[in-house]
């Protein structure tokens, strides 16, 4: 065999492999999707073949005893206020404590702490929350969950900030303060635009982790503010399993994953590595 | 004194003064800056720590939305001692997340050198591998309950297809931990190949030229020249997913609950039951406060591992 057979049998190995795993990937999500489509009896009959029917994704979505329309609302406002306020104050502390001549000590510290957090199973502190929420009247209201996603996701934004803030030339922010900016004009006109794509980044991860949150938005809602992945682990629990309805919630759920992997996948691939790498 | 030595002078004193305001409005932003950080984990993080540890030397019922509290003294970290639901959840989370990340390292590693070595398509792989990463647990739950069904799941319609009879994959206590297992490597492999192939990609692409050039075999690159160069990569993936394994609960509570028997109760979901199924706070809060312990143990211990390992040549 000459070399160049061998390279050519190489790489076709390598494609047949990667081909193999992408389909070890999609053949799982696929067929859970296409479960959606079918009749209960069709499933449990074990059909390969079925006409494909919408009555699971109707009933799952306007039907009087399904809540999932108003837990899709719920994510989606969870989602987005818990980013919001996490954004806002992690890139405020990661200036803080990157640019802002703190003691060592108080850095050291805050970043440790943050890491422990972030170690600890968030059930483990969901039963405090809960205790906390109750007593105050926070349990069952938007405003626990949301402040317990922004908490939770916290750890991550302040240090992916962190890794772009320390990314901002001290020249720029010098001539600024020689100009006379004041702290706030400095951070908005000079650094904001700099650190842009980090934002983006943790943006992006910070809102698919607070709508894939489960354990936390299990303890702390009840029927009227309870999010996604709790109402599909409530068709697990019933004793009979409407299993196409799960796969149809299932693949209802995934749409906003689906839609920002097919915009934002630049900064979903550099905020999943940036964290860990630098 | 002739004018110009005043004018600067006065200068002198109003750029001073400046100085003096500047450090002042510094002082104030610094702290402007923090406090919401700051405020969100002590309120979060520090006061729920110190709640937990002070029920649980307490027993707690609820009487009109108002926490009752009675001393329990010792009692819970006695009856800790000799829990063997929580010591099957302790070993559990140590074989699950010890065999789910080594797998999810192997097959990432492989996945991510495969994916390096093509030129075209790579941001196609890259996008498919990526999608388990972003779908929510208790999907993946809800997935592989449908996949690993016993009476139409997918898995034991192809094994059947292959002659081999089905397997009750939840319901039987020699493989549910191995299912759930399974599961997780399907879910945070992408995740660990994400990693080392960023890793990877970052590596200078001339070393791999002149090893090519040296006519070194596949392996023998794989062995001598790749591998040694990603292993911080390595550490770091490591490190990260065994964190993430060892909270593991969404999948677990959607697959199968802890059963059969305890074959897959884990520390979180034995938490779960404490606090949220049978309202025992107090004891809850002592099994939190030891969960607590043990992860920061786990943390000095990889740290110390990390400083030992910096510190040889």
């Amino acid at each position: 065999m000459t070399g160049h057979a061998a390279y050519r049998l190489r790489t076709s190995l390598v494609h047949v492999l990667l081909v193999v795993s992408a389909a070890i990937v999609i053949i799982p999500v696929a067929w859970t999707v296409a479960a959606g489509f079918r009749t209960q009896i069709s499933l449990l009959m074990g059909e390969l073949v079925f006409t494909p029917v919408a009555s699971n994704f109707s009933e799952v979505l306007f039907s009087k005893t399904s809540d999932f329309l108003l837990n899709y609302r719920n994510s989606l406002i969870v989602g987005v206020t818990s980013t919001a306020i996490c954004l806002a104050v992690a890139t405020l502390a990661a200036w803080s404590l990157h640019r802002m001549r703190w003691p060592g000590w108080v850095v050291h510290i805050f970043l440790a702490w943050t890491l422990i957090f972030h170690m600890i199973p968030p059930i483990a502190l969901a039963g405090a929350w809960y205790t906390m929420a109750r007593t105050v009247g926070l349990d069952n209201t938007f405003t626990g969950l949301v402040l317990a996603h922004a908490t939770l996701n916290l750890p991550m934004a302040i240090w992916l900030m962190g890794v772009s803030i320390r990314d901002v030339p001290r020249e720029l922010e010098e001539a600024a303060l020689i100009d006379g900016a004041t702290t706030p004009a400095l951070l908005w006109h000079v650094v904001l635009p700099i650190i842009a794509p980090g934002l983006a980044a943790t943006a992006v991860l910070a809102f698919v982790f607070s709508w894939n949150e489960f354990a936390v938005a299990l303890t702390l809602t009840m029927k009227q503010t309870a999010t996604v992945p709790v109402a599909i682990a409530k068709f697990a629990q019933d004793f009979e399993i409407q299993y196409t309805q799960m796969a149809a919630s299932a693949a209802l759920s995934i749409l906003p994953a689906l839609v920002l992997l097919l915009i934002a996948q630049r900064y979903i691939v550099s905020g999943l590595t940036q964290g860990a790498i630098k | 004194m002739s004018t110009v030595s005043i004018a600067a002078a006065a200068g002198k004193r109003t750029s001073a003064r400046r100085h003096d305001a500047s450090l002042k409005d510094d002082r104030l932003w610094r702290w402007l800056t923090f406090t919401p950080a700051l405020g969100l984990m002590l309120l979060l993080s520090v006061l729920p720590l110190a709640n937990l540890l002070v029920s649980s030397f307490q027993d707690i019922s609820w009487a009109q939305g108002n926490a009752v509290r009675t001393s329990a003294g010792l009692s819970h970290y006695h009856a800790l001692a000799s829990d063997a639901l929580f010591r099957a959840g302790l070993v559990n989370t140590f074989i699950f997340a010890f065999s789910a990340v080594f797998g999810q390292m192997v097959l990432g590693l492989g996945l991510a050198v495969l994916t390096s070595k093509i030129t075209r398509g790579r941001v196609l792989y890259r996008a498919i591998f990526i999608l388990p990463i972003l779908i929510p647990g208790i999907v993946i739950g809800a997935i592989w309950k449908l996949m690993l069904n016993y009476d139409f799941g997918l898995i034991n319609q192809g094994l059947a297809l292959l002659g081999i009879t089905p397997q009750d994959w939840l319901g039987a206590s020699e493989t549910a931990l191995l299912s759930v297992i399974i599961v997780d490597i399907w879910h945070w492999t992408p995740f660990c190949f994400l990693l080392f192939l960023a890793g990877l990609e970052s590596l200078p692409q001339d070393i791999f030229e002149a090893t090519k050039i040296d006519g070194a075999s596949a392996w023998q690159e794989f062995f001598h020249v790749t591998l040694p160069l990603i292993v911080p990569t390595i550490l770091v993936t490591f490190a990260f997913r065994l964190v993430l394994a060892f909270k593991v609960f969404d999948e677990v509570y959607l697959l199968t609950s802890g059963g059969p028997g305890t074959a897959t109760e884990v520390v979180s979901f034995t938490l779960y039951q404490r606090f949220f199924t049978e309202d025992r706070i107090g004891y809850g809060s002592a099994m939190s406060m030891a969960v607590i312990f043990i992860v920061s143990l786990l943390l000095v211990v990889a740290l110390s591992a990390r400083k030992r390992a910096d510190a040889a040549p």
